[in-house]
């Protein structure tokens, strides 16, 4: 048996250029991916200096700084909801922890600050985690088991509160109302919060090894599953981050508020954290996204409401129109951005 | 090895059957629970009365059932509501307000179908854009107001009965025979299942994927108006904040528990209406023996879960 | 080259079984290997080569049998137990995410960290050294999907062999790979083999599995053939044993059953697609088909064939290009227009791109014929059924009926199934992308013969298969393809595997002369 006629040669130093059209292909997917991600803040910036120009009543620092408020408590739980998008899922139930935590934290007042924080947190948790198995574990569709989540958590809400009869209020002052209600350099605590969550939430994503899990879960669980990743665990853990989040907006908005919250706060809240998260460039498909973009996304979707009411005096119905409208405008283009440089398929 | 396999094959046969008649099951479970434990159950008033409530729902999920994820379903109920009202309040005979308030439904539909397959979004989001943008629209169309019709036909619809049977009822019937009858004798069904199964091979096996996909969310537009007429002659008003509201999850989840898949594929238009009827009394279950709301939403959550859990498809290797 | 077979193996496999839908994949196959030793595993496409492995490394369970790591009972319930176990895994595919950097990928699963954070300067550190260690020069900072796939595998092998692991399996790892990677991975098998690792080597290119392994294990058909040394067996007792057919009859009858360049082909091109252009995909490509005639598409994985065929069938978007069928231009790049035209493709993955899993043979087969098929919008039942139970005979679809759901299929009856839906069309036209990849023997040989007779009867073929000597065997002319970009057009004599393969060699070497 003779040994077939192929060039032996000494192994030789591979140059990593010769995929050239393979190279230039994903050269053109970063930079999709970049200008979706950047593209919010870009045009964030944008909205905002011309806003200021536009609309004097809007640039006032007072103005500005309600607006930071108001986003912070969608932002936080954007934050959350972005880390359940980029692992390839969604989290529904967002608005119902939300009220949950909310409820709770005015229920436990009484009993201090400390109970009344830690009880609504670990509620909060708790409907995260039992998502999270669920959808990890049986591997049931994370769409409907947290449109489960959604509808047993909002019942939940009202069961605790009498059919949404009692609005538990804080009586006196308590130490975690200084949260909601204290400011630093005149910014309110809410706006901090939620600046620390979105860096730590950052941090998390590109600088652990269980962001790493998160992203490559989220953009090939099969593959994931054979590199030996903990994909069960990743996938839960999302769960209840994004619940934990939405816990921390609740208790913000009781110690912001002092209680007597209606049982159907937080109503369609998920609704608007996904667009967010939609519009700071994560793809819902998974893999890829930022915790720079859905802040961007955040902060977009509130200065736009704040302009219109500020400066176009339209009602509020028009506001709902102009919302929808942007979210339209935005993912189409990036759909359509995303199939000029040939990265999506016909 | 003969034993293993026999149970094996047992065990998913028994699975199977679950995944395809679970929801009949239930359903009769749920009747004759009643019949023992709910006073006055088997009249014909506890029925006239289901089917009276139950039809926006079933229509509604006949659109989702076929066409998959909408959630702007429920702001095209209130902008049909609300061209009805502009049409009706501006004197213009009832039936053509109601061709009106249903061609709405239909554009926002085909609106709705063009985003997803020209634009290519997914329809996650794409009808998420529309749940809030609609719902604006119909608030603008009314000024926002609620809008008090006196139509002499809304009665008809709302108490009409033909042997005992509630007109409304018999219009979502025949509407869940019409939407069958689609998917399975027709090509336009054929296309449906592919693309919902595969719809990268639909693609290449020469499909006009675009065109049916608008044609799926127009259907699914249409049918949400035909809910938004019934729901506002049953109001007797057309209330655009209110009108609607939360129909999508109470239609995704009748679809979901009747055995549908979301993702496209499978169709059981049966079950869904069975879906339907099953959330439905089941409310009426938890209200006749007084039970908060708050339950029946709890209740139905852990019902949502138990289904696709049944539904799960089997695992082929491991 | 071959080393002193050690004492007791660090694994062991007894009579390992694992049946799929009552199907056997793996029927008592056992199998042992030593530390230090390159074990060779192959069989043709079906034969249990991919299950075994599967089931040693956790993505299976098996029915019966065992597995014994170091002497001790294991069964491993998911690939990350595996993984700690020491056992690391090479795929066919790269299974890392391209969207991470190259560093990140090196280290996905066991990122080095300082207070829970992760250490890149280390990372980025330590993956440069290992790779240039493996004579790969790469910026370790680039998204991983930015290099070629063939760095990207090396990555993906520079990963696994770098986690201290025992055994290593390495499962195809030269289909993406140029000859000057493939010697630069034999290189790291030798050195991995010097650190007393055992390695597991699954490959059906014959070449590198007699350079490389000490001992080969035969599968065919879901059993053990064999087991022994490689220097006691020839090429030829190998091939025979993998396809259980005497070695002299081979020699006389070919390994395929293609029958190609044994005619001239003359007349107008049936076929015309010339100067197809597509921003980073496609560069300059042309592919003219007579009728009767096969041409072949060869190249390395990611070098464009399946995107030329799709170019072709309307299914990639083209920047520029002329494509003609008998003779009549198409405009529109639309896989509708194409089956107007009576062209049809199979698509390379049949299960993303060819089956509607959850529906019927029958309804599967109907599809792409629909327009047919219906009659003022309805579907014509009986019409289906005909069609349907013609060509479920004709093609030998092995199924419990009809309605039965695809899914539930091997993998061979799938594909006739994709034929049975192609040939619905009466097509003129046919282009195959890998129509016998993943079947088994039976069928292969089945779809084989029905393309030759095919072509036979008029019909214009492209054939595009990773198989080298299936393209070399069937084709009358052969395009060879290389990152997008056509290196050569082959006709008659001049087509072997030897030539192919120079072809694509020298083009690799002129753009490390570029790049330099």
């Amino acid at each position: 048996m003779t040994a077939p006629a192929t060039k032996q040669q000494k192994p030789v130093a591979v140059a990593a250029d010769h995929g050239g059209r393979e190279a230039a292909r994903a050269r053109a997917r970063a930079l999709t991916s970049l200008i979706s991600r950047n593209g919010a803040v870009a045009v964030l910036i944008l909205v905002v200096v011309l806003g200021a120009l536009i609309v004097p009543s809007f640039g006032k620092p007072d103005n500005l700084r309600n607006v930071a408020l108001a986003a912070s408590f969608i932002g936080i739980i954007a934050a959350g909801m972005t880390f359940v998008i980029i692992c390839g899922g969604i989290d529904l139930s967002v608005g119902s922890t939300y009220a949950l935590a909310t409820i709770i934290s005015a229920m436990y007042a009484p009993r201090g600050s400390f109970i009344a924080v830690l009880y609504a947190m670990l509620a909060a948790g708790l409907v995260g985690l039992v998502q999270g198995l669920i959808i990890a574990r049986w591997r049931l569709p994370a769409f409907i088991v947290t449109l489960a989540g959604l509808t047993g958590v909002r019942g939940l809400v009202y069961y605790i509160t009498n059919e949404g009869n009692d609005h538990p209020k804080i009586e006196g002052r308590l130490a975690f109302e200084a949260l909601g209600t204290g400011s630093l350099a005149t910014i309110g605590t809410p706006v901090w919060i939620m600046l620390l969550v979105f860096a730590i939430g950052w941090w998390a994503l590109n600088r652990t090894p269980f962001g790493q899990s998160v992203q490559a879960v989220g953009g090939n669980q099969d593959a994931a599953e054979l590199m030996g990743l903990p994909v069960k665990r990743t996938q839960t853990i999302v769960y209840v981050v994004s619940g934990l989040c939405a816990g921390l907006s609740g208790i913000l908005t009781t110690a912001l508020s002092g209680g007597g919250q209606e049982a159907r706060i937080g109503d369609a809240y998920e609704l608007s954290a996904i667009a967010a998260v939609v519009i700071g460039g994560t793809l819902l498909s998974g893999g890829v996204g930022s915790m720079v973009g859905t802040l961007a996304g955040v902060l977009l979707l509130f200065v736009i409401q704040n302009l219109i009411v500020q400066g176009a005096n339209l009602n509020s119905y028009v506001q709902q129109v102009v919302s929808g409208g942007f979210l339209l405008v935005v993912v189409i283009l990036q759909a359509v951005l995303s199939r000029r440089t040939g990265t999506s398929e016909t | 090895m003969t034993t293993l396999a026999a149970n094996f094959r047992d065990r998913t046969a028994v699975a199977a059957w679950t995944r395809e008649h679970g929801v009949y099951v239930a359903l009769v479970l749920l009747i004759v629970y009643n019949a023992i434990a709910t006073p006055n159950f088997v009249t014909v008033d506890t029925v006239q009365l289901l089917f009276s409530q139950v039809p926006p729902v079933i229509i509604v999920a006949l659109g989702i059932g076929t066409g998959g994820v909408d959630l702007s379903v429920g702001s095209i109920m209130a902008i049909a509501s609300a061209v009805l009202a502009k049409f009706v309040v501006g004197g213009t005979p009832i039936g053509v307000a109601m061709l009106a308030a249903v061609a709405a439904g239909l554009l926002v539909g085909v609106f709705n179908g063009l985003v997803v397959a020209f634009a290519r979004v997914q329809p996650i989001v794409a009808t998420l854009g529309v749940l809030v943008a609609g719902r604006g629209i119909a608030l603008v169309i009314t000024g926002g107001a609620l809008v008090e019709l006196f139509v002499p036909f809304f009665k008809t619809i709302r108490l009409g009965k033909f042997i005992g049977v509630p007109y409304v009822m018999i219009v979502a019937a025949l509407l869940a025979v019409a939407v069958a009858f689609l998917v399975r004798r027709t090509a336009f069904g054929y296309r449906l299942l592919a693309i919902g199964g595969n719809r990268r091979a639909s693609v290449l096996a020469g499909l006009p994927v675009r065109r049916t996909l608008i044609v799926v969310y127009a259907i699914s537009g249409t049918l949400a108006a035909v809910a938004g007429v019934i729901a506002t002659a049953r109001l007797r008003a057309s209330d655009p904040s209110y009108i609607g509201l939360l129909m999508e999850l109470s239609a995704i989840t009748a679809v979901v528990v009747g055995g549908t898949s979301l993702n496209g594929g499978r169709v059981r238009i049966l079950g869904t209406v069975t879906g339907a009827i099953l959330l439905q009394l089941l409310e009426s279950t938890l209200v006749s023996h007084n039970a908060p709301d708050s339950v029946a939403r709890m209740v139905e959550a852990v019902i949502i879960i138990a289904a696709v859990y049944v539904q799960r498809p089997a695992r082929s290797s491991r | 080259m071959s080393t002193p077979v050690t004492s007791s193996p660090i694994l062991k496999v007894t009579s390992a079984s694992k049946r799929f839908a009552g199907v056997h994949a793996l029927e008592d196959v056992s199998i042992e290997l030593h530390a230090g030793s390159v074990h060779a595993l192959v069989g043709e496409n079906g034969a249990g080569k991919s299950t075994l492995i599967k089931l040693i490394t956790g993505v299976y369970q098996l029915d019966s049998g065992s597995v014994q790591l170091r002497g001790e009972d294991v069964a491993f319930d998911s690939p990350r137990s595996a993984q700690r176990a020491g056992i690391a895994t090479i795929y066919q595919e790269v299974h890392l995410a391209p969207q991470l950097s190259v560093a990140r990928n090196f280290f996905l699963g066991r990122e080095p960290t300082r207070l829970g954070s992760l250490d890149l300067k280390r990372m980025n550190r330590e993956a440069g050294d290992a790779l240039k260690r493996y004579g790969i020069v790469a910026d370790v900072k680039r998204p991983l999907g930015e290099l070629g796939l063939g760095i990207q595998q090396m990555v993906a092998i520079a990963r696994a062999v770098e986690t201290d692991a025992s055994v290593v399996i390495m499962d195809e790892p030269t289909s993406s790979l140029e000859p000057r990677e493939v010697d630069l991975l034999l290189e790291l098998v030798a050195q991995l083999k010097a650190k007393d690792v055992a390695i597991v080597y699954v490959s059906h290119k014959l070449d590198e599995v007699f350079r490389a392994c000490d001992t080969i294990t035969v599968l065919r058909d879901g059993k053990l053939v064999s087991t022994g040394p490689t220097k006691e067996l020839t090429r030829r007792q190998l091939i025979s044993r993998m396809l259980g057919r005497d070695a002299a009859e081979l020699e006389k009858d070919g390994r395929t059953k293609l029958a190609g360049h044994s005619k001239t082909i003359e007349g107008e091109p049936l076929l015309r697609a010339e100067h197809l252009n597509r921003r980073l995909i496609l560069e300059d490509v042309s592919v003219v088909v007579r009728p009767g005639e096969v041409v072949g598409l060869a190249g390395l994985l990611g070098s464009g064939r399946s995107e030329t065929a799709k170019a072709i069938f309307g299914a990639l978007p083209l920047d520029s290009g002329e494509i003609e069928v008998g003779g009549k231009a198409l405009t529109h790049q639309t896989p509708a227009s194409r089956i107007r035209e009576r062209v049809a493709m199979l698509p390379e993955d049949r299960k993303a791109e060819g089956l509607i899993p959850d529906m019927s043979i029958r309804d599967n087969i109907g599809l792409a014929a629909l327009p047919q098929l219906t009659k003022a919008g309805l579907v014509s039942r009986k019409r289906v059924d005909d069609i349907v139970k013609t060509f479920m005979t004709r093609l030998r679809i092995k199924a419990a009926g009809p309605n039965q759901k695809v899914s539930e299929l091997s993998g061979g009856n799938q594909q006739k199934v994709l034929l049975a839906r192609l040939l619905c069309l009466n097509p003129r036209v046919l282009l195959l992308d890998e129509p016998t990849r993943g079947i088994d023997v039976g069928a292969k040989a089945e779809v084989q013969a029905l393309v030759a007779e095919l072509a036979e009867k008029g019909m214009a073929v492209v054939l595009i298969s990773s198989e080298l000597e299936e393209v070399v065997e069937g084709s009358d002319a052969v395009v060879v393809l290389r990152d997008g970009a056509q290196l050569g057009r082959l006709v008659g004599d001049d087509i072997s595997e030897d030539k192919i393969m120079d072809l694509i060699a020298d083009a690799a070497s002129e753009q490390i002369e570029a790049v330099k």
